[in-house]
């Protein structure tokens, strides 16, 4: 019989052993699946796999590879810190709306004003939107010591309907003859997040999230703060004693990973998606708690995981399209990845013996 | 090699490849984007039977494709630039959502025919809008609800405050209080398409004051599955798809969104070299708008009633908007025997008089 067993130390074998080792697995049962719904599964996983970074339409779909994954990173970026000090913000979703609402509103206030600080000042407001939206969990649990999971959570669905509210009403296009929706900032380049090298799919988004994936390396592993945060998360009584206030921690973190993900919803809707619409989010805020996750809550580890995740999305589309599976397949695809993932990291803290004799 | 300039070049080749246009090609490959899953039983389900029937009709001269769940926005616009790259002919982008990207992709790919379902912007020569005046279908609801309520309370799950579903809401009443002068509209702002959860509970909230009659502007079965509760006191309709299982419980008529017709013939105008940009808004009279079965709980009469106002609308002798009819606030906005123009009617964005709360600003 095997037993698991409790590591003494965590294994730093299987720690970056990890997501390498569920991809495979993914893409075994992934195969299996495609195989059983009766399409070639090795073509099915080159086409989400391979096609999109030296396919045909590689010149186009690399580009959409960063469009796609810049934001998952710099959600998933401020996300880790928190997941490090054992802080769950699951309410990313909600902050990334608040700050494209946010943004967008002190952009369209000034319209059609040129000057060339009104973006920046942008950027700014998405991240106090997201930041904003961030405190009001991250002092119920400091004052009343609620729940952050749920708090954070349950403000996603909150800023949904705001969201409705903003495209329907104050944010909507006076020139959209009633339809909801604001207007597209593509007209209006004062405010716009346009792609910075034609080809690319690079904007200031995809910037921000490689600056802030550096920065946020070097404050895990240099800095005092990173310090508390790592010291929190893996013994919160040592923390205590450390000088380490839980409640200090418990808003820099929220506060962090608020405005990042504020920041990645307002690059989003003055860039890729160009408007506030009643379908504005896609979904990113929660994705990135798989991106984070995947990529060890390392901030290099998780630009891989983006770009990782941004794969599959986009070579899923192709599969669907092309090849004519249906997007639940997909679906579960992406899904088996965080389930072995989860799988695998069992190994991390616990390994396999065999038992002698039964229990 | 600028991408646009790049992705001109990969559309000429596609385009040289399948042969000049102007006299019609051999073999057409249309594509469908999907808000939703092709088994929601609503809106896309519908829209995938009308991409089937293109398939029917034309045979080894089509070839489909399709991506469902295709979020609106960015998404969108990559969806649309694979499926040009990709070789698609014509693509149809069946939600209002998609309106800018696909107006984007369109400007790229001048050689491939974009189709935008209940949209109006056609910033492009390939562009072209359709729309069913699913109105016509509400009046004949109306009609039913007014005669069918006993409690002179009936109901609107409504989605988004649209001027689609604002005229919607309008006709339901307008020959609701024809029928029946005493009735009493409430209307329930889901702010969703489809999401089962919130639909029912709008559902029970009208269910809960009085309501009688409910009908939806939402894609789900939910608000009909609530009515199943009621042992038969309340009744609904079936909304997009005819919902034609709960033709034994609360669903006693249905408005269906039938696209094939409107498929068929512009695959088939492309097919045949007779294709051009156009703006179409058909309806009854087209085909695009059915009225599911109504069934025997409602009485002859009024079941004779409300095919006498279908067959009228049919025919054009008789239109859901025409005046004397006044806004909410008492302003006229149809004079005696005027009947409303389209522009009108795609911006609408008050209700008539006669119904009590406020258009969610």
């Amino acid at each position: 019989m095997l037993r698991l067993e409790k590591r003494p130390t965590p294994s730093r074998f299987w720690l970056y052993a990890t997501p390498p080792v569920a991809v495979i697995l993914t893409m075994v049962a992934g195969g299996i699946l495609f195989a059983a719904m009766g399409k070639n599964p090795f073509e099915v996983i080159r086409t989400i796999f391979w096609d999109p970074v030296f396919g045909e339409f590689a010149f186009y779909l690399r580009g959409q590879l960063l469009v796609k994954a810049g934001p998952l990173i710099l959600i998933a970026i401020g996300l880790a810190l928190g997941f490090r000090a054992g802080i769950w913000n699951i309410g990313a979703e909600g902050q990334y709306i608040m700050g494209a609402i946010f943004g967008a509103s002190v952009g369209l206030a000034v319209f059609p004003t040129e000057n060339r600080l009104i973006f920046p000042v942008m950027v700014v407001a998405g991240a106090f939107g997201g930041w904003l939206w961030a405190m009001i969990p991250a002092i119920l649990k400091t004052r009343f010591n609620t729940n952050e999971i749920l708090v954070s959570l349950m403000l996603v669905y909150v800023a949904e309907t705001i969201l409705a509210k903003a495209s329907t009403g104050f944010l909507k296009n006076p020139e959209g003859m009633g339809f909801p929706g604001s207007r597209n900032f593509s007209s209006y380049p004062a405010a716009a997040n346009p792609e910075l090298i034609a080809g690319t799919g690079l904007h200031w988004g995809g910037v921000a999230a490689f600056v802030t994936a550096i920065l946020a390396y070097v404050l895990l592993t240099r800095h005092q703060t990173g310090f508390q945060i790592r010291l929190a998360g893996q013994a919160p009584r040592a923390a205590r004693f450390h000088g380490v206030s839980p409640a200090r921690l418990v808003v820099m973190c929220m506060g962090l990973s608020g405005a990042m993900a504020g920041m990645a919803g307002l690059f989003e809707v003055t860039g890729p998606a160009g408007q506030i619409s009643i379908d504005f989010n896609t979904g990113y805020g929660f994705t990135a708690i798989i991106v984070a996750f995947l990529g060890r809550l390392n901030p290099l580890g998780i630009v891989l995981a983006g770009f990782l995740m941004a794969l599959t999305y986009v070579g899923g589309e192709m599969a669907s399209t092309n090849l004519g599976l249906p997007d639940a397949a997909i679906q579960v695809f992406q899904g088996m990845l965080l389930f072995f993932l989860l799988a695998v990291d069992v190994l991390t803290n616990y390994r396999f013996r065999l038992a002698v004799g039964a229990h | 090699m600028k991408r646009r300039t790049l992705l001109a070049s990969a559309a000429m080749g596609l385009m040289l490849a399948s042969g000049a246009f102007a006299q019609g090609m051999d073999k057409v490959k249309a594509c469908f984007v999907y808000v939703g899953p092709i088994g929601d039983g609503g809106w896309t389900y519908q829209h995938h039977q009308g991409a089937l029937a293109v398939q029917e009709a034309y045979g080894d001269k089509v070839e489909i494709q399709y991506q469902e769940n295709v979020p609106e926005g960015a998404d969108a616009e990559r969806v649309l630039t694979q499926m040009a790259l990709g070789g698609c002919n014509i693509i149809f982008t069946t939600s209002f959502g998609y309106m800018d990207a696909t107006n984007a992709v369109a400007a790229k790919f001048p050689d491939v025919k974009f189709e935008h379902a209940t949209g109006f912007k056609r910033e492009h020569p390939n562009v072209s809008t359709y729309n069913a005046r699913f109105y016509e279908g509400r009046a004949v609801q109306g009609t039913i609800a007014g005669r069918m309520t006993k409690s002179n309370k009936i109901g609107y799950i409504a989605s988004f405050p649209i001027p689609e579903v604002i005229m919607g809401i309008n006709s339901y009443y307008l020959h609701a209080r024809k029928v029946n002068p005493d009735v009493q509209l409430s209307v329930v702002w889901a702010f969703t398409w489809f999401d089962p959860a919130k639909e029912a509970d709008a559902a029970k909230a009208l269910i809960d004051q009085g309501v009688d009659v409910i009908a939806s502007h939402t894609d789900s079965t939910a608000p009909l599955a609530e009515a199943a509760k009621t042992n038969g006191a309340v009744i609904g309709f079936g909304q997009a798809s005819d919902m034609a299982e709960y033709k034994d419980g609360p669903r006693v008529s249905s408005i269906i969104d039938n696209w094939a017709p409107y498929y068929v013939k512009r695959v088939g105008q492309l097919l045949d070299g007779t294709y051009e940009q156009i703006d179409a808004w058909e309806g009854i009279a087209g085909g695009e708008v059915l009225i599911g079965e109504i069934t025997d709980k409602v009485p002859a009469d009024v079941k004779a009633e409300a095919e006498a106002l279908r067959e009228a609308i049919a025919a054009g002798t008789y239109h859901p908007f025409t005046g004397p009819i006044n806004k909410q606030d008492g302003s006229p906005w149809l004079a005696e025997g005027q009947t409303a123009p389209d522009g009108d009617l795609l911006g609408m964005s008050f209700y008539v008089e006669g119904i009590t709360g406020d258009i969610p600003k």
